[in-house]
């Protein structure tokens, strides 16, 4: 019954005349041992197609275009790919740099950029054609060396904003003007900046720091006040276990005014007032986490964890700020995602070839999709969504 | 090539070196599964780099297996680079430095 039902899907997808399809619950998730991409669909919870060809796809993350059609792929190999969901299609590749780590789409989706390690900059893109618009490198030091740029989200007012890994810096980049990028640096920031992210109002931007405690922020609304740090207090004196896998600071879980982020090298998700930026709490996690995401409507926050703890997702109660459930999908939970309006989430299960889909009421596992070391899942509703 | 003549090759090379008397096949799979997914994320997946330097065995030209082996158990203090002592044992982490050094992953 699945097997018809998965070749109806893939009939009308691959003939777009036969039947007209939105885009709206569709999505993928990257396979990263076999440069492909799985093409899948959330009302029903089915992979309907593959589209491969890819290149290295270790840490590849994706934006959608703004009519939720097209997924650019940002590979580690520096490929930027467009993937045409709905006719399951490689529409569009360029090899932009040796290395690279992320991407963002503008606001007004006419522009892709890609953060790259080497050679460390920023590279904009013409979003239909994958032209070159605009090449940012990365400079810094009296030496003009180039560092590694991590933390590229989009922001209101044409703008992209990273931060420099080796340079301790924030930049804004002003593309309303496309053929006269206007850049505003911020230095000294604090050491190593790992990510960052952009509240969903587009208004605050935050870098994690890896090489010393606490968070650096920046008010979009108000760049004269420069950047500030938080939590500067946090686990100062305290020895950090290794590292064995960055956070990653994506989207924004926020439930009230409470922000919840993953510490480095401890075994805690950090509580943030929003409204003061102080440090409203610390909860005790099973391992060092790496994602740490809120369900849509805010009510509970998903988390899972670096080596040798990767085997496990713990939920938090936002309201309590208690652990309600402790899950093990199995080895090498990598990501998550949660359908537009939460009611069930998509784990990848890099160990063990699959994808999973929990119901996030009942945390029952729904269906299990085979999978080639799966990593990040991405679903359409990101199309429409400052910072994703 | 498949993965099957590397992991043939990989025992005709690293016997002489005794590290595999006490590695159990299995567990090679598990340090195998470890060096390409989990190095592999700040290395790149093919070693040629990424938040950390590229390790292909050109790059490691003239650095020791012990050396290797050292900075993996013990990280490089300062950067982003883990002990990974906790989680490996030295013949493990030799085992790992000798595939570094000599194959393409």
């Amino acid at each position: 019954m699945r097997g018809i039902l998965l070749s109806f899907l893939a009939f009308m997808l691959l003939n777009p005349a036969a039947a007209a399809r939105g885009t709206g619950d569709l999505g993928l998730f990257i396979e990263r041992a076999s440069s492909s991409v799985q093409i899948v669909e959330t009302s029903g919870n089915t992979s309907i197609a593959s589209v491969d060809g890819l290149g290295d796809l270790s840490h590849a993350s994706v934006v959608y275009s703004r009519d939720a059609r097209y997924a650019y792929v940002f590979g580690r190999d520096g490929g930027l790919s467009k993937v045409d969901i709905l006719d399951a299609k490689l529409s569009g590749r360029t090899l932009q740099s040796g290395n690279s780590i992320g991407g963002a789409i503008s606001q007004d989706g006419r522009l892709v950029a890609v953060s790259n390690y080497k050679p460390g900059g920023v590279k904009v893109f013409n979003a239909d054609t994958l032209e070159l618009v605009a090449d940012i490198p990365a400079t810094y030091g009296s030496n003009q060396q180039r560092s590694k740029v991590i933390g590229l989200v989009d922001a209101p007012g044409h703008k992209f904003v990273f931060s420099l890994w080796d340079a301790d810096e924030i930049w804004v980049l002003d593309m309303s003007q496309q053929t006269r990028p206007e850049i505003q640096k911020f230095k000294a920031i604090g050491r190593n900046p790992y990510d960052a992210l952009i509240t969903s109002d587009g208004r605050y931007y935050i870098a994690g720091l890896f090489g010393e405690d606490g968070m650096a922020l920046l008010d979009l609304w108000n760049l004269a006040a420069g950047v500030k740090r938080i939590l500067p207090n946090y686990g100062r004196g305290e020895q950090k276990l290794p590292v064995y896998k960055m956070p990653h600071l994506e989207g924004w879980a926020v439930a009230g005014d409470l922000a919840f982020v993953p510490a480095v090298g401890r075994h805690e998700v950090l509580v943030i007032n929003m409204r003061d930026w102080q440090e409203a709490g610390r909860i005790k996690v099973h391992g060092q986490p790496i994602f740490v995401m809120a369900r849509p409507d805010g009510r509970q926050v998903w988390v899972n964890f670096a080596l040798p703890d990767n085997d496990t997702i713990q939920v938090i109660d936002t309201q309590s700020l208690e652990i309600v459930r402790q899950l093990k999908p199995g080895k090498g939970v990598l990501h998550m995602e949660f359908e537009p309006r939460g009611e069930e989430v998509w784990l990848s299960v890099r160990d063990e070839g699959r994808v999973e889909v929990y119901d996030t009421h009942t945390f029952e596992r729904k269906t299990s999709i085979p999978a080639s070391k799966p990593s990040g899942i991405f679903f359409t509703a990101r199309a429409h969504r400052i910072g994703l | 090539m498949t993965r099957s003549f590397w992991l043939a090759l990989s025992f005709l090379v690293a016997a002489p070196l005794g590290a595999n008397d006490s590695i159990s096949s299995s567990r090679q799979a598990d340090l195998r599964n470890l060096l390409i997914q989990d190095c592999g994320s700040c290395h790149g997946l093919q070693m040629k780099g990424g938040l950390g330097p590229a390790l292909l065995p050109r790059m490691l030209q003239g650095k020791s297996a012990e050396y290797l082996s050292r900075v993996i158990l013990d990280g490089r203090p300062g950067t982003a680079m883990p002990p990974w002592r906790s989680l490996l044992t030295p013949v493990e982490a030799r085992w790992m430095a000798d595939r570094l050094l000599q194959e393409d992953l």
